[in-house]
């Protein structure tokens, strides 16, 4: 009876050490690629090649005094980050690491996804609200307003990768793009790809999406009335969505843990394999490596632009997708 | 599912299709409209700047790691101030007040008095750091380049008073520096500084 269940708890504690420490290294990765990008060098001081930055980071943090707004909400303005890194956490549950690799293997994977990013919104929209600040409620506003058009987009430009599928089950996913680079669905569904990449980078409020954050409008949005720890939470729970809906782009166009080379006569001839979670991880650094790029190169977009994008944009294109797919599958054409 | 459609019979005319279409619509737009479109379209101009940030990570890096690493300076670089001394050891200063007149900040300060052998010398040579602005005119002012800027830029104060450079502290810091000075002086008057 116990013995399940203690699986289970070290399946949990392992995904969680896995995040955290991709997390940690992702912030660090960010900052030198990001540096690199400028023409510096990027943290270096602290360990061999700066590897230990994020974490002397993350100790200072802990020391630092957690400052209540007196005017504040003291109960949602402690949940609201605790709710955005439940949800960041909570949604790994269901993501497959290589073949039955799996905490949840539920059948519907991707309904749960997206209602657990739809929720994770509310710690970011709790926080603005609880800070009574005004440019923490600015920050959660325009927060609110992207998040809803973007999960609009977001959620459209899926429905083509489920009828591809015909399944929500993440691991049938996967499996329905067996057959090499040229079966991964982002070829059939190149603009959905596109659409789904833009929509990401909108709901994880990274640039040059991150209107909600916008340093040099609103100070830093929904956080600034946060410090310490909970400033912290916040944090890991917008690096930890990173790094999720890259492993979400990863698992539904480029084939999650199968192999690219799978299928061709000359590479079976090959006596060694890269083992499976690692071209998932493999494709994840490529998505994050994506964002980080991005984030270096372009400003921040206005903010009726962003709204133009994700409603002009992504919705139709993704819209007219979805129409042309099904016919497809209709016609039997793919 | 071992195979998906794309690459059997039926898959390969369906990718067929796809490229047609493709082509026919982008021929289209480029055609009806304009060009800006389909770079629109295409984020092109985009994808040209994503290029720019790439090259960039392969450039040499700008950073010069301070503790370690310092710029070069220039040996007309107008740090801290110094008194020198001659090669015989005699202090150079003849208390002729020509700098303190000069300095357009007021932060020097000297007082003077006959010395045993009946030169005259200074008794107080204070120079006040928080009110020099580093103009390097009491270095012109002065006839037997006694006080000079060195290149010496990273001074610092714990406490008050310490920003009062008195006259033991800056004939230490000449004689200390007295060779790069000196050569210094000597690249300036051959025109090669």
């Amino acid at each position: 009876m116990i013995e399940p269940l203690l699986i289970t708890l070290l399946k949990i504690v392992a995904i969680l050490a896995l995040v955290m420490l991709l997390v940690l290294y992702l912030i660090l990765a960010e900052r030198k690629i990001m540096g690199y990008m400028q023409g510096r060098v990027g943290p270096n001081r602290v360990g061999p090649l700066g590897m230990l930055q994020t974490l002397a980071d993350g100790i200072k943090f802990l020391h630092k005094e957690i400052i209540i707004p007196v005017q504040s909400d003291y109960l949602l303005f402690m949940m609201a980050p605790m709710i955005s890194l439940i949800c960041a956490f909570t949604v790994w549950s269901v993501v497959p690491i290589a073949l039955d690799w799996v905490l949840a293997d539920i059948d519907v994977g991707v309904l749960f996804v997206l209602a657990l990013t739809s929720l994770g919104s509310y710690g970011i929209l709790l926080g603005g609200w609880a800070s009574n600040s005004k440019y923490a409620f600015f920050g959660a506003m325009r927060s609110m307003a992207q998040m809803i058009s973007y999960e609009i987009a977001l959620g459209f430009s899926l429905v083509p990768v489920l009828l591809l599928a015909g399944s929500m089950n993440l691991t049938d996913i996967v499996l329905g793009q067996q057959g090499g680079l040229f079966c991964w669905y982002f070829l059939p569904l190149f603009p959905v790809f596109i659409v789904f990449l833009i929509a990401a980078l909108a709901e994880t409020n990274r640039a040059p999406f991150d209107i909600t954050e916008g340093e040099s409008e609103i100070v830093a949005g929904y956080q600034v009335e946060y410090s310490g720890f909970i400033f912290a939470m916040f944090f890991i729970a917008e690096y930890a969505n990173m790094i999720f809906v890259s492993t979400m782009a990863s698992l539904f166009f480029l084939g999650g843990w199968l192999s690219p080379v799978e299928g061709v006569s000359w590479f079976s001839e090959v006596p060694f394999s890269v083992p499976p979670p690692v071209w998932l991880l493999l494709k994840v650094f490529f998505f994050l490596y994506m964002f980080i790029w991005v984030r270096a190169t372009f400003p921040r977009y206005r903010y009726d632009q962003l709204m133009m994008v994700g409603w002009k944009v992504c919705i139709p294109i993704s819209v007219i997708w979805i129409v042309v797919v099904s016919l497809m599958v209709m016609g039997g054409l793919l | 599912m071992d195979s998906c459609g794309i690459v059997d019979g039926n898959g390969r005319f369906a990718m067929m299709i796809y490229a047609l279409i493709a082509v026919i619509i982008v021929g289209l737009v480029w055609f009806v409209f304009a060009r800006g479109l389909v770079q629109t379209v295409l984020m092109t101009e985009l994808l040209r700047g994503l290029l720019v940030t790439q090259k960039t990570t392969l450039r040499r890096k700008e950073t010069i790691q301070f503790p370690d690493e310092s710029l070069p300076v220039s040996n007309r670089f107008r740090g801290l101030l110094a008194l020198r001394r001659y090669p015989n050891g005699e202090e150079r200063c003849i208390g002729c007040k020509l700098c303190e007149v000069t300095c357009p900040a007021l932060a020097i300060t000297i007082e003077t008095q006959p010395r045993d052998d009946g030169s005259r010398r200074t008794t107080r040579f204070d120079i006040d750091m928080f009110k020099c602005i580093n103009c390097g005119l009491c270095e012109q002012a002065c006839p037997v380049d006694s006080i000079v800027s060195t290149p010496e830029m990273h001074y610092v104060v714990t406490s008050r008073g310490q920003n009062i450079m008195t006259k033991d502290k800056l004939l230490e810091l000449g004689t200390a520096l007295e060779p790069k000075l000196a050569l210094d002086r000597q690249l300036i008057h051959e025109g090669e500084g």
